[in-house]
């Protein structure tokens, strides 16, 4: 990964939602962040259609068995470099699904199956404010 | 061959490339920042247009399994030097309307058929259903709008009786533009509608349709097709709106105050572009197709009439 790439990628990442078996709480939470109020878009930050145009996935939902071949499809379907956004408690640690016989494991488990190397940001909370999700966001460019 | 060097430089800076793309990008930051205006938001920063084309050029490009990778790949490229050459020739005739070539006009119509064809092209080579969807949509679409777009052309060379862009433009400067005449004002009114269907702008954005198809024909691109194909709407925000200045407002001059009167003209059209764009839902292919080949064919035949009887 060069500078260059990652100085463009700051300043325009465009992130593609994937639902992987969440209750529709952190989905309306991330539709919040495109509302007046929030306006992700003064950060360049745009919801695409198509994982083919992504640089960020977010991830809302523990990965259950019938979802789990379709998300590692979509992540590998996705132009590196890319990061992975685990949205709310479900997504980072499954939450209350914990050990429960319908789910296959926490997005970072599932990912790695195919990806080591992937990049991941945690944004914990049942759902996590969209203020917290941006500030994510931001941090986690900084980072790369 | 000074001549050569010269339209070689037009072709990639001045009306050609550079200025067009660059052009183009600010244009879609002021589409960007308008609508955000218009629904009470912020708005993206100015060079976020090129950002995001810059991002584009450095991500990964992946090409699908089930894709023929050469018209894939060669599609949009093909596109923008289509566009390039539209401005070009539109940028020297304007600047010289001595300039002329027999039939510029007839070229200029068959070179703004490329780039929805590129789209089409491009759609059906990434072999997924639903970009072959897409691409079907944009035919029946430049179908629909061709046919009244040709019809006010017509009104317009008749009226001048030539074939020639810069007769045209010449002809406006000894006898004053042609919307002075109430054929052309209806003329120059469908030519809007059918701006709108050939930058893809939302009533008839029924080829990418975000929320329905996923974007349709662009669906499968990543990466610098994509930032190509992004990079030859832009394009096309500069270009088909100065045809239709050059048709029926009397062109552009670059000299002195002049400059300043071609930008207010632009940025009118543009901003009826804009206001049409954020205030209506986006048609059905079957509406659009009625709509273009119902009232607006039959405004356009009005405006052909008019201009016989000589109003």
């Amino acid at each position: 990964m060069s500078n260059l790439s990652t100085k463009w990628l700051k300043k325009s990442p465009w992130v593609y939602h994937v639902g992987t078996g969440g209750c529709n709480n952190c989905d309306i939470e991330i539709l919040d962040c495109l509302t007046p109020r929030f306006d992700v878009e003064r950060f360049g930050i745009k919801l695409v259609v198509s994982p083919r145009h992504a640089d960020v996935l977010l991830v809302s939902g523990p990965v259950s068995y019938h979802i789990k071949p379709r998300l590692q499809e979509v992540y590998q379907q996705v132009p590196k470099p890319c990061v992975v956004a685990c949205i709310g408690a479900c997504a980072c640690s499954m939450g209350i699904f914990k050990d429960a016989y319908s789910v296959a494991g926490p997005v970072d488990k599932v990912i790695r199956e195919v990806d080591p190397n992937a990049i991941f940001v945690y944004v914990p909370g049942c759902p996590p404010k969209p203020e917290t999700m941006i500030m994510a966001l931001v941090k986690a460019l900084q980072k790369i | 061959m000074e001549n050569y060097l010269y339209y070689f430089l037009a072709f990639l800076i001045f009306p050609g490339f550079l200025f067009t793309s660059i052009f183009g990008l600010v244009v879609t930051w002021v589409d960007r920042k308008v609508s955000a205006l218009i629904q009470w938001r912020v708005g993206p920063p100015f060079l976020q247009p090129f950002y995001d084309f810059f991002k584009l050029w450095h991500k990964e490009l992946l090409v699908p399994s089930s894709a023929r990778k050469t018209g894939f790949l060669f599609a949009p490229f093909v596109g923008v030097t289509s566009v390039t050459l539209i401005a070009t020739i539109l940028g020297v005739i304007n600047l010289n309307p001595e300039f002329r070539f027999v039939g510029d006009v007839i070229v200029l119509v068959y070179l703004f058929l490329i780039p929805p064809l590129t789209i089409v092209w491009g759609g059906f080579a990434s072999g997924n259903p639903i970009s072959a969807l897409g691409a079907g949509r944009e035919i029946k679409l430049m179908v629909a709008y061709e046919l009244p777009f040709i019809i006010t052309l017509a009104t317009v060379l008749f009226k001048v009786g030539t074939f020639s862009l810069g007769e045209i433009i010449e002809y406006q400067q000894v006898h004053g533009i042609l919307l002075q005449y109430p054929s052309m004002i209806l003329a120059f009114i469908v030519s809007l509608l059918v701006l709108q269907a050939k930058l893809g702008q939302v009533p008839f954005d029924i080829a990418e349709a975000e929320c329905e198809i996923m974007e349709g024909p662009l669906l499968e691109y990543s990466g610098p097709p994509l930032g190509m194909y992004k990079l030859m709407n832009a394009m096309l925000y500069v270009t088909v709106p100065w045809f239709i200045i050059s048709l029926y407002w009397g062109g552009t001059i670059f000299s002195g105050i002049n400059i300043l009167w071609s930008i207010i003209k632009y940025v009118l059209i543009l901003t009826v572009v804009i206001l049409i764009k954020n205030t209506n839902p986006r048609v059905r292919i079957d509406q659009a197709v009625k709509f273009f080949w119902g009232w607006i064919s039959l405004i356009a035949l009005a405006a052909l009439i008019l201009m016989v009887l000589g109003y």
